[in-house]
């Protein structure tokens, strides 16, 4: 608190720059505490309820791939939403590009450039043309949406019959499997993850960052002469963020190789599984995105022009280019998406993301983007992804049918944005 | 004959021309000067009104049969697409008959949503074949696949195999009536033996949409639930075997534990080669194509609905007493893999893709 008193005289605009930017980040803060705070309930909630096996390393690692997909896509949401449009059509340009991945790998590769499955380099190919096609066409409805004014809800509803019908075309409907054996690794399984060591070495490298990034914000801050949080309070979150990083692989590495499934491949008894592939993907894209909105310009204007599209355009932000970027990140991420769950499914079939659009949206949602405009963070959007996993995945464990599970889901998605909307308004 | 023909492409043409022109009327056809007269069936026009053309299986399987069927008695097809609307389907069927069809074959979109236009078409004399799906009107014939039985074959492949034991059900979507018939087929089998508790069933779930990645998941948290002592899996359709067998996969379990399927999908009967599937029942869409063509062709010729060959008295779930033809579908398993290659349903090289030599079916070597 001394330390914040100290900002130096001649930076006019420091004080009440600074004290806006405090003010954010709390409110940031409490929001995702109160999430996680929401997650621990859950999960100790289900816990209790299912006898102990909710909190188990099987079933938390199950989880984790399980939510992978959706929170890789929520990412990119994010930013749609926050800059006040909206993507209806990942569910499709997911299955899309996963059945042209499958098609690519299985077909089209071995048929017309003699790169047969299974070779070293068919999967990379695949998955580099499919992250392209994703962006491809994120880029021609970004294009649509931004420089010829059509609504986003009406293009990306357009895409998402488009894209699922192309689907359902190139493969005549059938389902493409089974995969090029390394692509299959991308959707995880023990096959599919890093192991112990790597593991390990994942979590301190994790560690490190946030030690590199407490230390390079605490010198922005002094640079510029923004008040700087008290050393206890940088202590406090690098031992619990560093805590919370080694606690996951320590549970990943918890979850031992399945008996019948080491015999096969020859691993000892209670080798550690380790982190899996998709769940690697998705802390990489979420890493990425949130440096990519919080730390350069492009994520910046993001923000701006949800906040104020006006004033943002007449501060001279090139708005149109902006949205379109916005666009070809969500279906390169949806492409990314769909390359994880068909390879953990080890097919292409048509409907792989159907409905995923839903789960999308509510995931940023119940992160606490607001559809407003402006308002949104990359890591509440992943651990909304992983509340709603936790509740169907924990409700199976029940035995709870799937139709009692929609209604759960609805109320929480609901009911999230119900406390979110009370809780801001109390706060004002 | 072929003047015949050509006079009858005539009136259709005028047909469409005066459907066009009004939409009104669609009961005044000129369709008796089509239909060639006395109990032959050339010229007859048969319509047809799909309810979503765009799935592979009806353009693939079906409609070639219905059309070979037709040709060969020298009747004409029609057809339209209601792209999944039912309101569509009804103008679909009055169109049809304005374009003079003297047979209408309707795959329903929603079986109750269209009886008043099925009823249209019985007002003018117009026999209805309820193609695949439930009409409840007693005027239609309803042609299908036995699905309770399907059902019943998925259980008693897997029920031969493990007579006791854990089970897993994964059903279908919950909103599909499809899926409690066969899941009332498999009591039939499983029955007796889970009330004398030989067979415990460990997890049992609606799959949304019939979607693979959910029965994945569902399968997941089942094993993870009964600590991976799963003695075999009950899966409704292929697909969703698919995602019990990824998730077999995961923990070392594929080809251990017995799989059902019903569909013919050519990864699945992959599997069934493989071994990671014990059955898959196969409704060949050619026969119900065919059925229903040779069906349309007795129809044509004046036969009554309850008369045509093989048709039988049934009662539908709502009560409606109706003439009916049921397929047998044939469960298919390692042991006759020769019935899918004979019918050209699957090439050799599809089906026995990534097969061990040492440990292949027969068909396979």
């Amino acid at each position: 608190m001394a330390e914040a008193s100290s900002v130096p005289k001649d930076n006019p605009r420091g004080p009440t720059r600074s004290l806006r930017s405090l003010l954010l980040s709390t409110e940031v803060d409490t929001r995702l505490l109160g999430l996680i705070a929401a997650l621990g309930v859950i999960w100790i909630g289900f816990n209790i309820m299912s006898d102990g096996l909710f909190l188990t390393p099987r079933n938390l690692w199950n989880l984790s791939v399980q939510s992978a997909s959706v929170a890789i896509m929520a990412t990119g949401m994010v930013l749609i939403i926050v800059s006040r449009n909206i993507d209806l059509s990942v569910g499709s340009v997911l299955t899309f590009t996963a059945m042209t991945m499958a098609m690519l790998q299985t077909e089209w590769l071995p048929n017309l450039l003699g790169i047969a499955v299974n070779e070293p380099y068919t999967w990379i190919i695949a998955l580099a043309m499919g992250l392209l096609l994703g962006a491809a066409i994120g880029g021609l409805q970004g294009f649509i949406i931004a420089y010829m004014g059509v609504p986003s809800f009406i293009v990306t509803l357009g895409g998402l019959l488009i894209w699922a019908g192309l689907a359902f075309q190139e493969a005549s409907g059938r389902t493409i499997s089974p995969l090029d054996s390394t692509f299959q690794l991308l959707g995880g399984g023990p096959i599919g993850s890093i192991g112990e060591l790597a593991s390990w070495a994942v979590g301190i490298l994790a560690c490190v960052g946030i030690v590199y990034t407490l230390i390079a914000s605490r010198r922005r801050r002094r640079r510029y002469g923004f008040p700087v949080r008290p050393m206890g309070a940088e202590v406090t979150v690098l031992v619990l963020g560093c805590a919370a990083v080694l606690g996951a692989v320590w549970v990943a590495n918890s979850y031992p190789w399945p008996e019948a499934l080491a015999l096969q491949y020859g691993k000892g008894p209670n080798t550690p599984v380790g982190i899996a592939n998709p769940v690697l993907i998705a802390i990489v894209v979420a890493m990425v995105m949130t440096i990519i909105a919080t730390r350069r310009r492009f994520g910046r204007y993001v923000f701006a022009i949800g906040g104020n599209p006006e004033a943002a355009e007449l501060g001279g932000i090139n708005t149109r280019r902006t949205i379109m970027l916005t666009f070809v990140i969500m279906s390169t991420l949806a492409a990314a998406s769909g390359a994880v769950l068909s390879a953990r499914l080890n097919a292409g079939v048509v409907g792989l993301g159907t409905q995923s659009e839903l789960y999308v949206i509510a995931a940023a949602v119940i992160g606490g983007t607001s559809f407003a405009g402006g308002i949104g963070t990359i890591p509440g959007a992943v651990l909304g992804a992983v509340v709603m996993q936790s509740l169907q995945s924990g409700m199976v464990l029940m035995r709870v049918d799937s139709p009692i599970q929609d209604i759960v889901v609805g109320i929480v998605l609901v009911a999230a944005v119900g406390a979110d909307a009370a809780i801001r308004r109390r706060s004002r | 004959m072929l003047i015949n023909r050509k006079l009858a492409a005539l009136v259709g043409v005028a047909a469409i021309v005066l459907t066009a022109c009004s939409s009104t009327a669609p009961g005044t056809t000129p369709s008796a000067a089509a239909g060639g007269g006395g109990a032959t069936a050339t010229g007859c026009k048969v319509g047809v009104s799909w309810n979503n053309y765009t799935e592979e299986r009806w353009a693939k399987r079906d409609e070639p049969a219905i059309k070979a069927a037709l040709e060969a008695a020298g009747a004409v097809y029609l057809s339209n697409d209601a792209k999944s609307s039912a309101a569509t389907q009804a103008t679909n069927i009055d169109q049809l008959i304005s374009q003079g069809a003297k047979v209408l074959i309707v795959l329903a979109q929603d079986g109750t949503a269209i009886k008043p236009a099925v009823a249209t078409a019985a007002a003018a004399g117009i026999p209805v074949i309820a193609y695949d799906r439930l009409i409840e009107d007693p005027k239609v014939l309803y042609l299908t696949f036995d699905n309770k039985l399907v059902g019943n074959m998925q259980a008693a492949a897997i029920f031969k195999v493990v007579p006791k034991g854990n089970y897993v059900i994964i059903k279908g979507n919950k909103a599909d009536a499809n899926a409690d018939f066969l899941r009332s087929g498999m009591e039939e089998v499983i029955g007796a033996a889970v009330k004398s508790g030989d067979i415990k069933i460990v997890g049992e779930s609606y799959t949304d949409d019939w979607k693979p990645a959910n029965a994945q998941k569902n399968m997941e948290q089942f094993l993870t639930l009964a600590n991976n002592k799963v003695d075999a899996v009950l899966s409704q359709n292929d697909g969703m075997a698919g995602g019990v067998i990824a998730a077999l996969k995961a923990q070392g379990l594929a080809g251990k534990v017995p799989v059902s399927g019903q569909d013919g999908d050519l990864a699945a009967l992959n599997n069934v080669a493989l071994g990671n599937q014990t059955v898959d029942v196969w409704k060949d869409a050619r026969e119900l194509g065919k059925a229903a063509g040779l069906a349309a062709v007795e129809l044509c010729k004046g036969t009554t609905v309850d008369k045509v060959t093989g048709a039988a008295p049934f009662t539908s779930p709502g009560g409606a007493a109706l003439s009916s033809i049921f397929l047998k579908p044939i469960p298919i398993t390692k042991d006759n893999l020769k019935v899918v290659l004979d019918a050209a349903w699957i090439t050799k090289e599809q089906l026995c893709q990534g097969v061990d030599a040492a440990k292949a079916p027969a068909d396979c070597k």
